[in-house]
């Protein structure tokens, strides 16, 4: 029997892990955290149905149940080696016949741009701490009461050489849109502001998810990158940007003050990527070619799939890992 | 006491603490069909009369919705209401609407 590591129980491990035990693989899933699935567990609603995260990801974690996988939690991997004579890999000392790659991403940490005043200043909070405080059905300002003015800020880590990333997180833009409905929906009252340098809703719904927000809701977009936040002697935050469609500087007062931070390669993809000798740009895990070979790798054997190697979104990742298991079956049955 | 003759700059930031934006709500209100738009400047590019004047009818409605009216009666004036913008706006925005409310909902002084 064939046997083959994935490493990282995402989204795109697990799709891949189960689609090859179906197929008769014996399929071994690393996961460095105890649960499986933490980058989806920790939401509320997903872009762009507003699906129950966790109805979803209960869907995905039921797949673990696929007989042939063997799911290997609380396990990090510190070995990855190829071997010339067998063809294979060495895993933590076990040998595979192939490796697939899905360690994923992890977010940007804010504290990285002080002059957003993250982790100085209360009321100042990161898009996974409002997803939190989504989830929970409680958006509080830094007295605990409810919030009246809110701000969330485009492009944290992302499109920024100040911090050496210069690519689009891409799906920032549009879990803002979300989760400013989601505050109105929840405290119709309160006023919510949008800062942008420019909103990309690439993808299916998401134009009109943002329409919605503008006519629906009242949410209020202004083009201009916030460059300062400070705390105000009564526990809130002034912010300041350019409103580049007036050509005017811009101040305003706010209970709390949204940080949508980007996507970069997790610590797993960076130590990984660098010890199988696929590292990319940003840390990222290199692929052949983005258009005709993406889950192959310059090293044989080893594939990759999903967030590891670029910002992805969950449907992104999940059919990238269809298609790196079928890469990985065609090995298989080749060697 | 010499006086020499310091005084205080006025600021040119738009300070959304302190904007009266009851007029820019009451347009809003009005012609709900301003909210959804994104600023691209169809509307001020195909405008016959900003080919002549300074006459600008996207930033005229940003400025009136972030309650910012100086200068906006006398530019206002100028729209002949031909309603070209209304035909090539992306967004559906009622544009001549918009400057029909604005002139009606500009705060006493600036009329």
């Amino acid at each position: 029997m064939k046997k083959v590591a994935i490493i990282g129980a995402g989204p795109a491990g697990i799709e891949a892990a189960s689609l090859l035990a179906a197929q008769g693989v014996d399929a071994v899933l690393y996961e460095k955290e105890q649960q499986p699935l933490h980058n989806l567990t920790d939401k509320a609603f997903l872009f762009p149905n507003f699906a129950d995260a966790q109805e979803v990801a209960e869907k995905i974690l039921a797949k673990l149940n696929t007989p042939g996988l063997t799911l290997k939690a609380d396990t990090e991997v510190t070995q990855l080696q190829p071997q010339a004579a067998s063809n294979g890999w060495l895993v933590n000392g076990e040998a595979f016949d192939a490796v697939l790659l899905t360690s994923g991403y992890t977010t940007f940490d804010a504290h990285r741009k002080e002059e957003l005043g993250y982790g100085i200043y209360p009321g100042i909070h990161t898009s996974l701490e409002m997803e939190k405080m989504l989830r929970e059905g409680k958006v509080v300002n830094t007295i605990g009461e409810m919030p009246r003015r809110i701000a969330f800020l485009q492009c944290v880590g992302s499109r920024d050489e100040k911090v050496g990333n210069h690519y689009c997180s891409k799906l920032c833009c549009v879990t803002a849109v979300k989760q400013a409905i989601e505050v109105k929906k929840l405290m119709p009252q309160c006023e919510v502001y949008v800062f942008y340098m420019d909103l990309r809703m690439w993808g299916q719904h998401f134009e009109e998810l943002y329409r919605q927000a503008q006519t629906d809701y009242g949410i209020k977009f202004i083009r201009g990158r916030i460059s300062e936040a400070g705390g105000t002697f009564d526990r809130k935050v002034q912010i300041k940007a350019e409103d580049t469609l007036m050509g005017r500087p811009l101040k305003l007062t706010v209970d709390l003050f949204v940080l949508m931070v980007g996507m970069e390669a997790s610590r797993g993809t960076r130590n990984l990527g660098a010890l199988a000798g696929i590292a990319g740009e940003y840390g990222f895990a290199q692929s052949v070619d983005p258009h005709i070979a993406d889950n192959l790798t310059a090293q044989n054997g080893l594939f990759v799939a999903g967030s590891c190697k670029r910002p992805m979104t969950l449907t992104d990742s999940l059919t990238d890992a269809r298609s790196a298991a079928f890469e990985v079956l065609k090995q298989l049955l080749e060697n | 006491m010499n006086k020499f003759g310091f005084q205080i700059s006025t600021t040119r930031s738009i300070d959304l603490d302190t904007a009266d934006l009851t007029a820019a709500e009451r347009l809003l209100e009005a012609e709900p069909s301003l909210k959804a738009c994104i600023g691209c400047g169809g509307c001020t590019a195909t405008c016959t009369a900003a080919e002549f004047v300074d006459f600008n009818i996207r930033r005229m409605h940003t400025a009136f919705v972030r309650g910012q009216q100086e200068g906006l009666r006398e530019q206002l004036n100028r729209c002949m209401l031909c309603g070209k913008c209304l035909l090539v706006c992306p967004r559906g925005v009622h544009t001549r609407s918009v400057i029909m409310v604005m002139r009606k909902e500009l705060t006493p002084e600036e009329k």
